[in-house]
């Protein structure tokens, strides 16, 4: 059994529906993650998880007791807000203490379990500091050092690291998939950042108006796409749209309007002919090559012209019109050092790819 | 050499910046306060007011009279005590009254908060002793509030009490007068109070109650030591309340004062009583503030 069950939950404010029948099960120890773009019902599904606000239908159980009813401050959560709410007229350690307090844990516990907590966030030399004598890097440490100190059986984090800028950000999710090995306890972790999401999460559900539009591991979901809100809303993604002429075994002829036959694996196994959908194609699996050169394997082959090109340090992406008008967007590596672009603008290139990097997506 | 010159201008910038107030704390508060003090050690004039400060033989006419005058009676002590006592009830009364007002008000929709505070501040646009005479007749013998409660009081076999002229009467109008001062230092603090620290403290497993004692609460007490100064220190000076309805009973050490000047005409004596109330309210103050710091302890 899961440990944490939500059952066909819904949030309505007004006439607008943030949360629409969602259901998912959560496993102890898992990191797992509620991706979307703002207003996706995100936030809204998180709160009621902590109680701050009642589901209007469904239920939330946690370790098999229905928590639908029970306030946040009974619940057995922790919350780490984004702005991360640390009390500013108390310590690191009266901070992490609050919740041992409150909990009626005896005095002379509490220093031994604050220690430990603050060792868990590498924050010891920090307990008698206030929070406004600290970077915002470790106050979100103690945030989430307040958070687990009661070690709670489920740990919510509300974007926690939107507000440091990119590079501590980075520092910090190694830190957190390390904290949350260490700690085992279970994560759910919203953000709109979709690469903070799959290098986070054991398991992301991708969220758009109120719905999960798709529940994987973080690889499944940036390769196989289950829509095309998924395929655009994860990393760059090329979308044409596509009928389908054959399928054998997962693998589809398309056509693609005005472009021609191209050949794409499918999540569903057999298609009929007829179904209309859309391809989807992440750039960096698109080979981009002058044209008459042999092309390194590619079973699809379409010809262009550059159009535009974004240097981006490690890599340049190409924008590259087709003959009929559509436009692709394809990497590559600028593996030679001083090299930043193989193409000018105005080049006719030849663009290809494998059979298995195209995804079709059923409309 | 350009790094003297700098320095100049630093120091010439921050004596621009720093001069009008501080000329202004001088012009209106160091230079009469110096008067007052002066004015303790001085002798009285023969009709009032002060004896030149040069005798004609030629030496100087200072004394620690008066000095000796308040010290050798328990008279004024024990009248200090009182004001102090009828100020401090006071504050409480404030404190405990415009609270929860302050934090309703700072909880209510944005569209009302200003008209919330409009009315607060309501009474100060009608003149002081009519708001003071208004008490008279609600507190008066003939009044619904007096007849009601000895209607009551007579009914249990008790005899009828007069609510006028006594220190009841002072300290209801007291807190009437300083209430408003409360509210808005507290409602100015509790406004900006985040309200996601009430849900992280929720969320941390506090209830009600401890929501309260350990978050806003303490977050309130720069608001609580503001409005309590406001109220505790003119409440403490005060005479024009305790000379209108208090009676022989609810004298007050502002009374006293008042009387100094206007009726006695010893100002030296008057200064001596002055610089006593503004040294007691000053370390009251003072020692509040100290008590109200945040400390560096765990708990």
């Amino acid at each position: 059994m899961a440990l944490l069950d939500i059952e066909n939950v819904t949030r309505r404010f007004g006439s607008m529906t943030a949360v629409n029948g969602v259901s998912l099960s959560i496993e102890a120890g898992e990191f797992f993650t509620l991706l979307g773009p703002s207003g996706c019902g995100k936030t809204t599904l998180l709160r009621m998880i902590a109680g701050f606000d009642p589901p209007d239908g469904g239920r939330i159980v946690l370790g098999g007791q229905d928590l639908t009813h029970v306030p946040p401050e009974r619940r057995p959560v922790r919350t780490v807000f984004q702005s991360y709410a640390l009390f500013p007229h108390m310590t690191v350690a009266a901070n992490v203490a609050f919740p041992l307090k409150m909990a009626k844990v005896p005095a002379t516990e509490i220093p031994a379990k604050v220690d430990a907590a603050l060792e868990d966030v590498r924050l010891q030399p920090f307990a008698n500091r206030f929070p406004h004598e600290l970077s915002g890097g470790q106050r979100q440490r103690v945030a989430i050092g307040r958070a687990l100190v009661t070690k709670p059986s489920v740990m919510l984090l509300d974007e926690p690291l939107a507000a440091l800028d990119a590079k501590l950000r980075g520092e910090m999710q190694i830190e957190l998939i390390n904290l949350q090995k260490e700690v085992g306890i279970t994560f759910v972790y919203v953000t709109h950042d979709q690469t903070e999401a799959l290098a986070l999460s054991h398991r992301i559900a991708v969220m758009n108006e109120g719905r999960i539009e798709q529940l994987d591991e973080p690889s499944k979901i940036y390769s196989f796409p289950a829509n095309r809100f998924v395929a655009d809303f994860i990393g760059e993604c090329n979308i044409l749209s596509a009928t389908v002429t054959s399928c054998d075994a997962g693998v589809c002829s398309l056509e693609l309007a005005g472009i021609g036959t191209v050949r794409a694996t499918a999540s569903v196994p057999s298609l009929r002919p007829g179904v209309a959908g859309a391809l989807a194609l992440r750039p960096e699996k698109i080979a981009i090559n002058t044209p008459g050169q042999p092309a390194g394997g590619g079973d699809n082959h379409l010809t262009g012209r550059v159009m535009d090109f974004l240097y981006q340090g490690d890599v340049t992406i190409y924008m590259v019109e087709l003959a009929s008008g559509n436009r692709l967007e394809a990497m590559r590596p600028n593996s030679a050092s001083g090299r930043a672009r193989f193409f000018d603008v105005g080049d006719a290139v030849d663009v290809s790819w494998k059979i298995d990097a195209g995804h079709f997506l059923v409309d | 050499m350009s790094d003297a010159i700098h320095r100049q201008a630093a120091a010439r910038a921050k004596w621009l910046v720093a001069g009008p107030p501080l000329l202004y704390l001088i012009v209106f508060f160091a230079v009469p306060t110096l008067l007052m003090v002066v004015a303790s050690f001085r002798v009285a004039g023969e009709f009032g007011g002060l004896a030149p400060l040069q005798s004609e033989s030629g030496g100087w006419n200072l004394s620690l009279e008066s000095y000796a005058r308040f010290f050798s009676s328990t008279l004024y002590l024990q009248l200090f005590a009182k004001s102090f006592l009828y100020a401090l009830l006071t504050t409480a009364i404030c404190l405990a009254l415009a609270y929860p007002l302050a934090w309703l008000i700072a909880r209510s929709p944005k569209r009302y908060r200003d008209l919330l505070l409009l009315l607060v501040i309501l009474p100060f646009w009608s003149n002081f002793l009519i708001r003071v005479y208004a008490w008279m007749i609600i507190l008066g013998p003939e009044w619904a509030l007096a007849r009601a409660l000895n209607g009551l009081l007579g009914a249990f076999g008790f005899a009828p009490v007069t609510l006028m002229f006594s220190p009841f009467a002072v300290i209801v109008v007291l807190v009437y007068v300083h209430l408003p001062f409360m509210v808005l230092p507290l409602y100015a603090n509790l406004e900006k109070h985040d309200p996601t620290l009430l849900d992280a403290a929720r969320d941390l497993g506090a209830h009600a109650w401890q929501r309260f004692r350990h978050v806003t609460w303490p977050l309130s007490l720069p608001g609580v030591f503001a409005g309590s100064a406001l109220v505790f220190i003119p409440a403490f000076g005060i005479f024009a309340v305790p000379d209108l309805v208090g009676g022989t009973d609810g004298i007050m050490i502002g009374n006293v004062i008042k009387q100094q000047f206007l009726e006695a005409r010893d100002w030296p004596f008057g200064s001596v009583l002055s610089i006593v109330l503004t040294v007691t309210a000053l370390a009251v103050t003072g020692l509040a503030a100290l008590a109200a710091r945040p400390r560096r302890s765990a708990a």
